[in-house]
């Protein structure tokens, strides 16, 4: 890593730790910080350390998951597929996700056993993930991927809505309706507990891929001819968004265009070498995602603005001005 | 004194067997030519050298070792391969270019080896592009961005240099400029490989050509032997003007002949 990119990824990660503790701060209740850090340590009176452990806690820890796993598979799809439009969202994966989900929660899956919801996510993002390489292998060209992408994002939004169209419960219809708006609203430890693991090791599968792109940047051909094992990497890289994308998915519905955002955000500062995109991704997407999260719930408009809501409202100017931006690149 | 031997090898792509009874034996230092028509089997020939397609019968010497039996790393290590109009995905400084030629060589985690800065610096050199260092690769002219391309397979500093096409988009200068630089890398002891269309510039700067014709080898020998006038008349069906000027001897294709390419006439 470069002196640059260190320098840029101490300086996300104090932004976070800043979001964290504000985070942790808004609420009905008032809490000063000094108690407000103890009490996020348990080291405070039982109220407060309730408070602030089980109500505001996972919705701070499920922000940042979500922020850092969709940054990382952003950066890390970019680079794969030499694309920068690829992301989760654009590419239809978080599409492929909800729907995942959405069949666990639709067939009662979820019921017998929570663990479903991010397994089936996980599945249908590594499904969408497996049809995007396939195509990318075909034809590589920047626009024929989005196209894809936005077939294979139409085929899960169809499939989610025979879902609800067919479903007997009109709670379970708004249910879902609600979620896929994406939210870190009102969740428990239960749900960071389900995807906290899964977001992690996909992360690592991740970051383990970075030296390889740099090497993939000179196309398929010669990175295999300087030694480079293409299978690891492409399973590394599906596996690792399946896993990070689909069980952030899972637990917080859909949160589009971090992935798209992020990357752009850094290269000025660390360049453009796809490996060193990877790690600030990571640490801004979840700082990205946190700070989002605060605006949802300091912007005072009615009921409280959904968190997909608001990335989708940011990140799809982002991607409008990118593909203006990059239209000469893209022919 | 690398030494890279093929022993009749075949190699199919899909179900479809490309090249049959490929063989011949190369030493260090040489320059060598791969030429003939259209759908030969040059490109295959040069592919199957640096070990990106796997023979179905034969073997792939270097070395005496067979090429199958390396790991990928030792394999890359031993040859450097520049795809035909090899591009670059992302808009990088040449250096950061010319610097994934020596991955092969990374220890570990894609951590760079100790001789890496000093390897980068030497080809950057060798082919005149230090200026360009920190210039962006794709907003270079197409003769500069082949010479850092040229760099970065040579950064790998392997013994072995398989080249495809390596003049095929360029201007007269900047052609002449690449073949004096394979020349140059032979000089120096590299068993350089190049597929090359341009029948001028293979005859003045090979040592040796291997002509390729329907899947085979169909001549292999000193360029004036390989392409006099009967060598042009049967593998590429073309009459020639052969000349001299400055001591070096030229052929120039002149007229195409009413048979097809590869075909002897008897």
């Amino acid at each position: 890593m470069t002196l640059r990119a260190g320098l840029l990824c101490g300086a996300l990660g104090l932004v976070l730790a800043g979001l964290m503790l504000g985070s942790l701060a808004i609420g009905y209740v008032a809490i000063p910080l000094p108690t407000l850090v103890r009490a996020a340590f348990g080291l405070a009176d039982p109220a407060t350390v309730t408070i602030v452990q089980q109500l505001r806690m996972p919705r701070m820890l499920l922000a940042v998951l979500i922020g850092a796993a969709l940054g990382g598979a952003g950066a890390v799809l970019q680079g794969l597929l030499h694309n920068p439009l690829a992301e989760p969202q654009t590419l239809g994966i978080t599409g492929a996700a909800s729907l995942g989900a959405v069949i666990a929660l639709y067939f009662g899956l979820v019921g017998i056993m929570p663990f479903w919801l991010p397994v089936c996510a996980m599945i249908g993002a590594g499904i969408a993930t497996i049809i995007l390489l396939a195509v990318a292998r075909e034809n590589g060209a920047t626009l024929t991927l989005i196209l894809v992408g936005i077939g294979i994002g139409g085929i899960s939004i169809a499939l989610t809505s025979l879902a609800m169209n067919l479903s007997p419960n009109p709670w379970a219809v708004s249910e879902i309706a609600m979620w896929l708006l994406g939210s870190v609203r009102d969740r428990t430890f239960d749900e960071v507990r389900l995807a906290a693991p899964f977001v992690g090791l996909g992360l690592a599968m991740l970051v383990a891929t970075g030296p390889s792109l740099d090497i993939l940047s000179l196309g398929e051909e010669t990175a295999r001819s300087l030694g480079l094992n293409i299978t690891r990497t492409r399973v590394l890289a599906i596996l690792g968004t399946s896993l990070a994308v689909g069980a952030g998915v899972a637990v917080s519905g859909s949160v589009g265009f971090v992935g798209l955002m992020m990357p752009h955000l850094v290269r000025p500062i660390v360049g453009q070498l796809p490996s060193r995109l990877v790690l600030p991704s990571i640490i801004g997407g979840g700082a990205l995602v946190l700070a989002a999260d605060i605006a949802v719930r300091l912007i005072a408009v009615g009921p409280e603005l959904q968190l997909g809501v608001l990335t989708s409202l940011v990140g799809t100017p982002f991607f409008l001005y990118l593909v203006l931006h990059l239209r000469r690149q893209l022919r | 004194m690398t030494r890279l031997v093929l022993d009749r090898v075949a190699v199919p792509i899909g179900r479809e067997t490309i090249l049959r009874d490929i063989a011949f034996a190369a030493d260090a230092g040489a320059l060598i030519g791969l030429v003939g028509p259209n759908g030969a089997g040059k490109s295959t020939l040069a592919r199957t050298v640096a070990g990106l397609l796997a023979p179905s019968a034969g073997h792939v010497l270097v070395d005496d070792r067979p090429l199958a039996h390396l790991s990928r790393r030792e394999a890359a290590r031993r040859i450097a391969y520049l795809a035909q109009g090899d591009t670059v995905h992302w808009p990088l400084a040449a250096r950061s270019v010319v610097a994934l030629g020596r991955a092969p060589h990374a220890t570990g985690f894609g951590r760079a080896s100790p001789g890496d800065a000093a390897a980068i610096d030497r080809a950057l050199a060798r082919t005149g592009t230090a200026a360009l260092a920190d210039r962006d690769v794709t907003r270079l002219s197409g003769g500069e961005r082949a010479r850092v391309l040229l760099a970065r397979a040579l950064a790998v500093e392997a013994p072995i240099l398989v080249v495809d096409e390596p003049v095929g988009a360029l201007d007269p200068h900047h052609g002449l400029n690449i073949m004096a630089l394979l020349r140059e890398e032979a000089a120096r002891g590299t068993l350089v490989i190049a597929v090359l269309h341009d029948l001028a510039l293979a005859m003045r700067f090979c040592d040796r050509l291997i002509v390729m014709g329907a899947g085979r080898i169909a001549a292999d020998g000193r360029p004036a032997a390989v392409l006099s006038p009967d060598g042009l008349r049967r593998h590429y069906a073309v009459t020639g003007h052969h000349g001299a000027h400055e001591d070096e001897a030229f052929v120039l294709p002149w007229r195409s002949l009413a048979q097809k390419p590869g075909k002897s006439k008897e």
